[in-house]
């Protein structure tokens, strides 16, 4: 390694040690840009292929209210896909290059989406444990290192209570009404509960990437203590609901001050990123399939506005 | 519960006269939850992320004058003592019960707003076709002597000054973009324009209302409609089809099969749940 180059390592990690953001024109390690473009396009497709499995319920939402509630949220996660493509852009990837790893399945996106909605219950499981998990670490992700991700998520998280609160809503709704609803409300809890566990991905002994993110402080927080946050969380509200979380392990533990949990099933967790989950391939199908048939459009507005820009120019010439 | 204060009888001609603007509201209700309805289905699937925005919202829009329309028409309904909609339950009307308890032959939308999605270019014609309708609609209503449907009217408008702005944009972009965008907006045309005459033939409950200033005559719209397709059409280099027989019925209640499937998945969870606060 050159001197120089360690003196722009050295300079880099004081900066992020003192909290200094790094911005798009700073020297930064080849490493991090390349960690950053991973997690931020990952973070953009999650929201994109995340519109799929609420977008499913939009047609079958239960009244108008719910109706306009649901497309809303579901047109933020679009937004919140629109400003972090834009923040890997300043990483100098285009968003078509971005969107093209995710059609080829080259990209990853949370895994979470891979599993269907069956139900109206869904729509308030996902709000409340999805949207719930994804809070926390995008309220630890406000902090990142990385200035433009920092403000991607710091405009996300404003959009995001509304969306966890919307979903406890759907829920409280459903715990209060009928039997069948009842049941309808349990049932979406017991199969959304562990795969939101695993959404914040391997246990801190498994996981590869862990230690340099917070050596560079793109992570602030480890998995697992995220992890526990959130099941501490979850393990109060739930009473509120007076429904139950499908564990029986899950016991308050007055040494540590957390709630103990039971085992996670981890091989299930690997065989839904390696895309044998229940909806992998529905899910990137839809996407082909919206980005393939969208082509047409693509070319039109290109070509319409080249025309423009050809027109408005013989315009000037004219003019002069 | 009558209608009108109590130290004022209730005449024939007053019944009358609800009786169509229940009607009436309930037209413009449908329309829009319908076309909201199938707008909607392109949130997560547009072709590009920024219209799949806008056409999210431009259902969002629809959804919320529908809203307002509905809350209108059954706080009418529940005022009146004749019921003119068959409701399932003796239960108060409510926008709910209205958008999720009537069947297809009690729908008045018009035709044009339950034709299916297709490829881009026919849901974005479909927009401008009934978007430019809707404008002078409502621009008119700002008149109506109603002043519930006045107040709607009032903020929906400005509403629908953007879709119009923004459909004719893409009408534009299509019609003069590839060759394929203009054979496809063309294909929208042929497809949409059996059901554009309908907008402009007044219903019994239109016409009923147009001598006390309430409804809007929409006959007298259709000049002021051309007017804005031939300008828009010429800029896309788009013809505009002649001599098309013209399909109507919808506001009357005689729809297209396709109705009764999306009100079949809309309503399914009201239907399969009844009494049921969700
Ligand atoms: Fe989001
Ligand atoms: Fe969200």
């Amino acid at each position: 390694m050159s001197m120089q180059l360690h003196d722009f390592e050295n300079s880099f990690q004081q900066k992020v040690d003192a909290e200094i953001k790094i911005e798009p024109k700073d020297w930064m390690p080849e490493a991090y840009r390349k960690t950053l473009i991973r997690q931020i396009s990952q973070h953009a497709h999650s929201e994109i292929v995340g519109m799929l499995p609420e977008g499913n319920w939009i047609s079958r939402a239960p009244s108008l209210k719910r109706k306009a509630i649901l497309i809303s949220k579901v047109q933020d996660e679009a937004g919140h896909g629109l400003y972090l493509y834009s923040s890997c852009e300043t990483l100098g990837i285009t968003r078509e290059e971005t969107i093209n790893d995710l059609n080829s399945g080259k990209a990853k996106y949370s895994s979470i989406f891979n599993y269907p909605t069956l139900t109206w219950a869904d729509m308030g499981a996902i709000g409340w444990l999805v949207d719930g998990a994804a809070i926390l670490n995008q309220v630890m992700l406000c902090r990142t290192s990385y200035g433009p991700y920092a403000r991607a998520m710091v405009r996300i998280c404003k959009e995001e209570s509304f969306h966890q609160r919307q979903g406890f809503d759907i829920l409280l709704t459903l715990s209060r009404g009928t039997d069948a609803q009842k049941a309808m409300c349990q049932d979406a809890i017991n199969r959304w509960w562990w795969p939101s566990l695993m959404m914040f991905g391997p246990k801190d002994s498994e996981s590869t990437n862990t230690d340099q993110s917070m050596k560079w402080k793109i992570k602030r927080k480890t998995n697992d203590e995220l992890r526990q946050q959130f099941i501490d969380m979850c393990a109060e509200q739930v009473k509120i609901l007076n429904m139950h979380l499908p564990d029986k392990d899950l016991k308050w533990n007055t040494e540590t001050q957390h709630y103990d949990f039971g085992e996670i099933d981890w091989s299930e967790f690997w065989n839904v990123v390696k895309g044998n989950g229940p909806c992998n391939k529905q899910r990137l199908e839809a996407r082909r399939k919206a980005h393939e048939e969208g082509e047409w459009v693509r070319e039109a507005a290109a070509a319409y506005a080249e025309k423009r820009k050809s027109r408005a120019s013989a315009g000037n010439l004219e003019a002069a | 519960m009558p209608i009108t204060n109590s130290e004022f009888p209730i005449t024939n001609s007053q019944l009358l006269i609800t009786n169509q603007l229940i009607n009436y509201t309930l037209h413009l209700a449908d329309n829009t939850l319908i076309l909201a309805q199938q707008n909607s289905e392109w949130c997560g699937h547009g072709p590009i992320l920024e219209q799949d925005i806008a056409i999210t919202n431009i259902s969002l829009d629809l959804l919320g004058q529908a809203r307002n329309f509905y809350q209108y028409a059954a706080e009418l309904i529940n005022q009146s003592t004749s019921q003119p909609i068959n409701l399932l339950t003796s239960q108060p009307a409510t926008e709910d019960t209205l958008a999720y308890l009537r069947d297809n032959r009690e729908f008045r939308n018009c035709l044009l707003v339950e034709q299916e999605n297709g490829d881009w270019a026919k849901t974005i014609l479909r927009q401008f076709v009934f978007s430019n309708y809707q404008y002078l609609l409502y621009e008119k209503m700002q008149d109506s002597k109603d002043e519930a449907l006045r107040a709607i009217a009032e903020k929906a408008l400005k509403e629908v000054i953007y879709h119009l702005k923004w459909s004719s944009e893409w009408v534009i972009r299509l019609g003069d973009g590839t060759e394929e965008s203009n054979q496809r907006i063309n294909k929208a045309v042929i497809e949409l324009w059996p059901y554009v005459d309908e907008l402009f033939i007044n219903a019994a409950y239109e016409s009923a209302l147009i001598s006390n200033n309430i409804s809007v005559d929409v006959a007298s719209l259709k000049n002021l409609w051309m007017q804005k397709t031939k300008e828009i059409f010429a800029e896309a280099t788009l013809g505009i089809p002649e001599n098309i027989f013209a399909h109507k019925g919808g506001k009357q209640g005689m729809h297209t099969e396709r109705l009764g499937y999306i009100l079949a998945e809309m309503q399914f969870l009201q239907r399969a749940y009844p009494n049921s606060v969700w």
